[in-house]
């Protein structure tokens, strides 16, 4: 029997491609946090081979995100539900509020990105499934269903180059890089997603307090490196390596 | 009783040298800690850690543990945390830490900071340094629970010194049935390699997009390599053409290197790849493109074709 329900959960993150993006207040650009988007491609792959009925979306922040959630309802998402949040939450406040969306929406598994690219924490999978107490497969780039949808086999990303592992299902699955490369969003398909609803909820009707455990008291710029030195030629680059920089 | 429990790491090859480093951090912030090591077979392993002034060594050695399957390393890691009364457990980023420690802090029902890069001590509270964005931010954080889960930059905290006297041994009993038993291990790619590992190279030769296949890649990128006894990474977009394998790519989504020496060679300096170099000592680009962002970061920056250059550059360091 195919499943019945994907959730994949998104951010709403700084355009990555956008040079002069660091942080949220000078960021012009939004986009779907790229690992996040090859999750919701490889849900509507899914979706599309007749592995599972629906894709379900959920992203947690403030109105802002809509053009986002947008973007995932034209890439196909049949449904989005958006936690109204405008606060600064770490990755375990976020889980947590994941984790009673999943009570409430019983997905048979959850797929999401490996890392944010703003926070950069590589958190929320791993929290979700603890959480839950469901098996993990995180920085996947590959995932096959056996057993009549009971187990999954994903290939990980590791520091030592490839593992598999098989996990039972439900479980949280978090995407690599190299799992699939996401659609275009076509315009039709925007025109489309402008007509589908956006379902709100707050914390407060999912029956959650929640509070940031983490604050960030200040940011700023890393320090400039020394700008370098232009050499002309091999014998030039070998002399400085040795004499100047004493490295060889 | 010790205030933080540091996750040590080992593989084929022994204790990840690493994965020590938290030791450094700790006694830089002036905790005690407790070392857990987790795995089948640990005897060989166990003695030295032994010797960094731990308050313990704890063992967790089961056969059910053989693999690190995160579900059970992270149940097991947070009893332990809480058996000890830790406040805080600490492990070294690595992939290995990335899929464990955040379900630990989970369990532990603690927040979380990933690869700090500094501790700073203000007012008497811990504010702890780390890269967002790809490294162009810098951010301070602090915790505002009395207990957290940090993974450490491996490449900001160095080796800990050894003490002479010897950490006791405490074989923790691990209960099988108490496991969580929906992941199961069924293969890894085992690749040998003679050259140094990555993260703690001394010299790092790295490859981009024009080296277009293996076979010149390992040439080229390897060849420099092998002559200067140095460590071969990629970026992502070799990694994607199938080039060279996944482990190789470095940067804000693969491997964090800080070598004395750095060589990205074909490589356009994207801020995704930058953010894993940064704290090289010195970087050599070789790009044919005078306007490549990485000759900003470069130290040293030779204008020209890869396909020249990096032979000829070969030659000159095996007569040198
Ligand atoms: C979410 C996300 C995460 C990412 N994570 C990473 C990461 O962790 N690591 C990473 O590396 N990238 C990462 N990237 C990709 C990154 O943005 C760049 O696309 C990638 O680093 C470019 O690789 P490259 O420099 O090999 O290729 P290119 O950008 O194509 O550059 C090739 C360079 O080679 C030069 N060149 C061409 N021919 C020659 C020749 N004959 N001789 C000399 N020079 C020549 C060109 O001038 C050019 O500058 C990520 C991207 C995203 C969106
Ligand atoms: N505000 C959010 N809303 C929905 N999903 C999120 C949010 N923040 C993080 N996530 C998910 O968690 C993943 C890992 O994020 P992080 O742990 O912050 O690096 C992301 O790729 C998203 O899939």
């Amino acid at each position: 029997m195919p499943l019945a329900k994907i959730l994949v959960a998104f951010k709403s993150v700084p355009d990555p491609a956008d040079a002069g993006m660091s942080s949220h207040d000078i960021a012009s650009k939004f986009v779907i946090n790229p690992f996040d988007e090859i999750a919701i491609e490889e849900a509507l792959r899914m979706r599309e081979r007749g592995d599972v009925a629906e894709v379900a979306g959920v992203t947690i922040g403030p109105a802002a995100v809509d053009e986002q959630i947008r973007a995932a309802m034209a890439m196909g998402v049949d449904r989005v539900i958006r936690v109204d949040d405008s606060r600064a939450l770490d990755p375990y406040a976020i889980s947590r509020i994941l984790c009673s969306l999943v009570g409430r929406e019983q997905p048979s598994f959850v797929i999401m990105g490996k890392q944010a690219v703003d926070d950069d924490s590589n958190q929320v999978g791993q929290m979700l499934a603890g959480l839950l107490d469901w098996p993990q497969a995180t920085f996947v780039s590959k995932i096959e269903f056996l057993d009549n949808y009971s187990r999954a086999c994903c290939t990980r990303e590791t520091d030592s180059g490839l593992e598999v592992i098989e996990v039972s299902l439900p479980a949280v699955i978090t995407t690599d890089l190299r799992l699939n490369e996401p659609r275009y969003v076509s315009l039709p398909g925007l025109m489309k997603a402008r007509r589908k609803t956006i379902e709100v909820a707050t914390c407060e009707q999912l029956g959650i307090t929640v509070q940031p455990l983490t604050v960030i008291l200040s940011t700023a710029r890393p320090p400039k490196r020394p700008a370098g030195t232009r050499v002309d030629s091999i014998a030039d680059l070998v002399a400085r390596l040795k004499n100047d920089a004493k490295v060889l | 009783m010790a205030k933080s429990l540091i996750v040590i790491e080992h593989g084929p090859s022994g204790l990840k040298r690493s994965s020590l480093h938290p030791m450094t951090f700790a006694r830089q912030v002036g905790d005690s800690y407790a070392l857990l090591l987790l795995g089948h077979r640990l005897d060989a392993l166990a003695p030295t850690l032994q010797s960094y002034d731990a308050t313990s060594v704890l063992l967790a050695d089961h056969p059910a543990l053989a693999e690190p399957l995160a579900d059970r390393y992270a149940a097991v890691i947070a009893e332990v945390a809480c058996k000890e009364s830790a406040q805080t457990v600490i492990a070294s980023s690595s992939t290995f830490s990335k899929d464990v420690l955040p379900r630990v802090a989970a369990l532990f029902e603690a927040p979380m900071v990933s690869d700090v890069l500094a501790v700073e001590n203000i007012d008497g509270v811990s504010t702890y340094k780390r890269a967002t964005h790809a490294g162009s931010m810098l951010a301070n954080v602090r915790v505002t629970s009395d207990r957290c889960v940090l993974t450490i930059r491996p490449t900001s905290f160095a080796m800990p010194a050894p003490s002479s006297s010897l950490s006791p041994i405490e074989k923790l009993p691990v209960d099988e049935t108490s496991l969580p038993k929906g992941m199961q291990f069924i293969s890894r790619e085992e690749r040998v390699s003679d050259r140094p590992d990555l993260s703690d190279a001394r010299v790092v030769v790295s490859g981009g997009r024009p080296l277009k296949d293996t076979e010149t890649f390992e040439r080229l990128v390897g060849g420099l390599a092998d002559v200067l006894g140095g460590a071969v990474g990629a970026t992502r977009a070799a990694v994607d053409c199938g080039m060279v394998p996944n482990d190789y790519q470095i940067g804000q989504t693969g491997k964090i290197v800080a070598p004395e020496l750095y060589i990205g060679i074909g490589i356009s300096g994207a801020i995704q790849h930058l953010a894993g170099i940064k704290d090289s000592r010195v970087i050599v680009a070789i790009n044919k493109d005078p306007e490549a962002p990485i000759f900003q970061m470069a130290t040293y920056g030779l204008v020209g074709d890869l396909h020249q250059l990096v032979p000829e550059l070969i030659e000159a360091l095996r007569r040198a």
